[in-house]
């Protein structure tokens, strides 16, 4: 390569608060060239790009283009230096067509004439062989057809550096090949081109070099040519750190939820869960690994009743095996619906019938414990919604990813959010506040929220106090089944040890614990297995405390692997 | 001259009421901020005109001068109520709703005031010998059609054509579907919403000043302008957000509304109140028929901007 740099990064780092993104980043790109970015969730690719682009400042280090020292303050400023950057988001009008949306913000001198930009927008697409229709509204457009008019904005505006962020994402294969084609193109027209990705097959096929980033910091920058898929993993994921969390042996695994055959997709029709079948034991931390958005979100969510299924099975083993039957969360019809299939016996051992008998007798039955289940009793989730499930019994609980829009309400007090599980207690029609507050204050005390009050509006309070009071109210549910999305997610090392405590603690308890986690160092040291989900689909099951960040890894990233069966 | 015709040319000069609130309220929401001042707004804009024409009135200016100053004395005045609803809501990123509620209350209330001071005969001396040119001599309804009623037109059509066919519209219509987009390419959002909003602010008090120098020119018509602020803002929802459709609503509008102010003298029948109420609830109804039907076809242009009565935050994320 015999080109002159384009960009240079030298010793830039960037500081959220306390958390570092990237610390001492250098970087170079050459002119005509393909630099992908590789790293791991969270080790700071877009932050750093982001800086690249003009959204975020850097706090110390200089950024040169073609040789200057520039500053680059606004996405403004990005353009004047003839900076693109893509977002994984695209920013787009929807109601504007192709052309409206490219032209928009270009500072030109002139009039605007619409019908000169769509042959300008044309020719571009002729030029690096795009397919487009520059009349044709966005929110008639596909994903695929957004993001060519995303690369034709910045084209347009002259753009000689182009970054893209993880543009694969959301493509289907043969939409990937038309854009590594359209890339290669550009590369010949003597454009750098900066691509975030962590598929490294994909690194291999597009890249001339890669960076690998980790923690924020820049590992290394190899030639394409020299490096593997091995080579590359080692170097992503690193060495592993040591992490002290006491994890105790499963005792008396049973299967608690059994998942066969998941498959669903989202709102675009793309699909996002692919035959996914797992069983979560109780007194197990099963942790999920996967790259972000690879379908554990909508995993969880259909386990809990929020995502529509095409196809699959989910059941719920509870455990009442000899066991009396309670009211809880059950009304008489239901139990009287058990007893027509004979699920109860009495405390002899005789099977019971309540044929012929008044509603009350049998509640003074009930009432006195005197009604066992004769067998656990198994109950099938799909299909039910939240409400329908919390009212068949099944103790069933979700931390979801999004704390403050799913989980919490931000705007209410932490007595308010522990009403959103218990608002249908209480005499009818009006709230029971005493049980709640009660539980509000235990939380405060047991898990050190730090708030002001207990009616603040938890949005004030910091990440990790919000995660404690949502965990909280989880587990004070007492639930079977613990589902945690990313609960550690932008907290700081205390309240993440906080968190994987009480997860132990759930462990012990017999509980189920799903964990989804993004730091593969956590997970190794916390779950009991590790299930490693790939684009929506299940790539393996390993051992946590016997596998190696490396084989987890490939499994998150290879693609052309075969899924593989759970063996028990 | 034909009764009918007469009745017709009455209408037309009525909906250019709405025509300027409407076309005021558009460009506003055009950039996400839905200004439920415009009543408010409206009644400022009336009063501050009549009381630069008061001011005015003893000075022997010459015509046309007369004319700017009372139109650039309803601007101001509109101007500066929507200019605490822009800081408010732009700046200080309050409920628009609220905000724009209780400017309604202010402005209405205000201006009542205003009158109250103001004799009456100074500024309405003017509507007939300066305001109704160029037909004030006419006998026929024709008089009623002064010089603002065509200024109207002009500013629905040019707004019209700043909005869908110059880049500075393309621009305000971008912040109201999208500002987050729009502030990523570059563009000024928080100018822009500013912007807007006070031109829109302006060009709906020349509604409410219209209205009682121009079109009704007597003393109690400042009475009467909430109840066409909120008309106008009824027409945004009726023109789909679309100046040029405004023009057409207003006629509808101002045509309905006229019948029923005529109503009270047919009486006999039966009972002309109760007629009358019914048929000035009709633009009301026909704005909620254009709701469902736009809501069934569910055409994306039909909706309102994406981000209507969002507050934008560049560090939200």
């Amino acid at each position: 390569m015999d080109n002159k740099i384009a960009l240079s990064m030298r010793n830039v780092t960037k500081r959220f608060g306390k958390v570092v993104a990237n610390r001492n980043v250098n970087l170079d790109v050459y002119q005509g060239e393909i630099l992908a970015v590789l790293g791991e969730n969270g080790c700071g690719k877009t932050t750093l790009m982001n800086m690249i682009a003009g959204i975020y400042f850097p706090d110390e280090g200089q950024i040169y283009k073609d040789g200057q020292e520039v500053v680059i303050r606004s996405p403004k400023d990005a353009f004047a230096l003839k900076i693109g950057m893509i977002h994984q988001h695209f920013k787009l009008v929807d109601l504007f067509t192709a052309s409206e949306n490219i032209v928009l913000g270009v500072d030109e001198d002139g009039r605007y004439n619409l019908k000169n930009v769509n042959s300008q927008v044309s020719q571009i697409a002729e030029k690096y062989g795009f397919h487009i229709d520059p009349k044709k509204k966005v929110y008639d457009m596909s994903v695929s057809e957004k993001q060519t008019v995303e690369i034709i904005k910045v084209l347009y505006r002259g753009a000689d550096l182009l970054i893209l962020d993880e543009p694969t994402a959301v493509l289907t294969p043969q939409e990937i090949e038309r854009l590594f084609n359209v890339l290669r193109r550009m590369k010949e027209d003597g454009k750098s081109i900066i691509i975030i990705t962590h598929k490294l097959h994909e690194v291999l096929s597009i890249s001339d070099r890669v960076a690998i980033l980790r923690k924020g910091e820049h590992i290394a920058t190899v030639n394409t040519c020299d490096a593997t898929e091995s080579s590359l993993t080692e170097m992503m994921v690193g060495k592993k750190v040591s992490l002290d969390i006491a994890r105790s042996q499963p005792v008396n695994p049973q299967a608690r939820l059994l998942v066969k055959g998941l498959n669903c997709k989202n709102a675009e029709g793309v699909q996002i869960l692919k035959d996914v079948s797992f069983t979560a034991n109780s007194g197990e931390i099963l942790g999920i690994a996967g790259i972000a958005g690879s379908g554990q979100k909508e995993l969880l969510e259909a386990i809990a009743g929020l995502q529509l299924l095409d196809s699959g099975e989910i059941t719920f083993v509870n455990p009442k095996k000899d066991k009396p039957v309670t009211f809880f969360h059950k009304s008489l019809r239901r139990v009287k619906e058990l007893d027509a299939q004979g699920s109860f016996h009495d405390p002899e051992g005789k099977p019971i019938s309540f044929k012929g008998m008044k509603n009350s007798q049998i509640r003074k039955l009930v009432a006195a414990d005197k009604v066992l289940f004769r067998e656990d009793e198994v109950m099938s989730l799909r299909g039910r919604t939240p409400l329908e499930i919390r009212s068949l019994g099944v103790r069933l609980s979700f931390v979801p990813e999004d704390r403050l829009g799913m989980g919490l309400v931000g705007s209410m007090g932490i007595t308010d959010n522990m009403m959103l599980r218990s608002y249908r207690k209480g005499p009818a029609g009006f709230l029971s506040r005493k049980k709640p507050k009660e539980l509000a204050e235990e939380i405060i005390r047991e898990l050190e929220v730090a708030t002001p009050g207990i009616n603040t509006p938890v949005r004030r309070l910091s990440g990790g106090n919000v995660q404690k009071v949502l965990v909280g109210r989880e587990i004070a549910f007492a639930p079977k089944v613990l589902m945690a999305a990313y609960p550690v997610r932008g907290l700081d090392i205390n309240s993440s040890y906080t968190i994987y405590n009480l997860l132990n603690k759930q462990k012990e308890n017999g509980v189920a614990v799903i964990f989804v986690g993004e730091d593969l160092d956590v997970l190794l040291a916390l779950c009991d297995r590790i299930m490693v989900i790939n684009s929506g689909r299940v790539t393996g099951f390993v051992d946590a405390r016997t596998t190696t960040k490396e084989e987890v890894g490939l499994l998150m990233t290879q693609t052309d692997r075969p899924a593989q069966e759970e063996n028990e | 001259m034909n009764p009918w015709l007469n009745f017709a040319i009455e209408s037309l000069g009525f909906g250019a009421i709405f025509m300027y609130g409407a076309t005021g309220e558009i460009l506003t929401e055009k950039s996400g901020h839905l200004n439920l001042g415009i009543p408010g707004i409206m009644c400022m804009g009336g009063a501050g005109g009549c009381l630069a024409l008061c001011l005015v009135g003893g000075l022997q200016l010459p015509g046309f001068l007369v004319v700017l100053i009372g139109i650039l004395g309803a601007i101001l005045f509109g101007m500066l109520t929507g200019l605490i609803y822009s800081f408010l809501t732009i700046t200080l990123r309050a409920n628009q709703n609220v905000t724009g509620l209780a400017l309604t209350t202010f402005g209405a209330g205000l201006s009542k005031v205003l009158f109250g001071t103001m004799d009456h005969t100074v500024y309405l001396q003017f509507s007939r010998t300066l305001f109704r040119q160029p037909f004030a001599a006419r006998s026929d309804a024709l008089q009623k059609l002064g010089i603002l009623f065509y200024l109207a037109i002009l500013v629905c059509v040019v707004a019209s054509y700043v909005l869908m066919r110059t880049k500075v519209g393309l621009r305000l219509r971008s912040i109201g579907e999208n500002p987050g987009t729009a502030d990523a390419v570059g563009v000024n959002v928080t100018r822009y919403k500013y912007i807007a909003t006070l031109i829109g602010a302006g060009i709906a008090a020349l509604g409410g000043f219209y209205s009682i120098i121009d079109f009704e020119a007597s003393q109690e018509a400042y009475k009467n302008l909430e109840e066409y602020g909120w008309l106008s803002v009824a027409l945004v929802i009726f023109a789909l957000w679309r100046p040029h459709m405004a023009i057409v609503g207003s006629i509808i509008f101002g045509f309905l509304y006229r019948c029923a102010s005529q109503l009270t003298q047919l009486g006999g029948i039966f009972s002309a109140m109760t007629a009358q109420s019914m048929l000035k609830m009709l633009p009301y109804v026909f704005t909620i028929a254009v709701l469902i039907f736009t809501s069934i076809r569910n055409k994306r242009e039909n909706h309102p901007p994406a981000s209507l009565g969002l507050p934008y935050f560049r560090e939200e994320r």
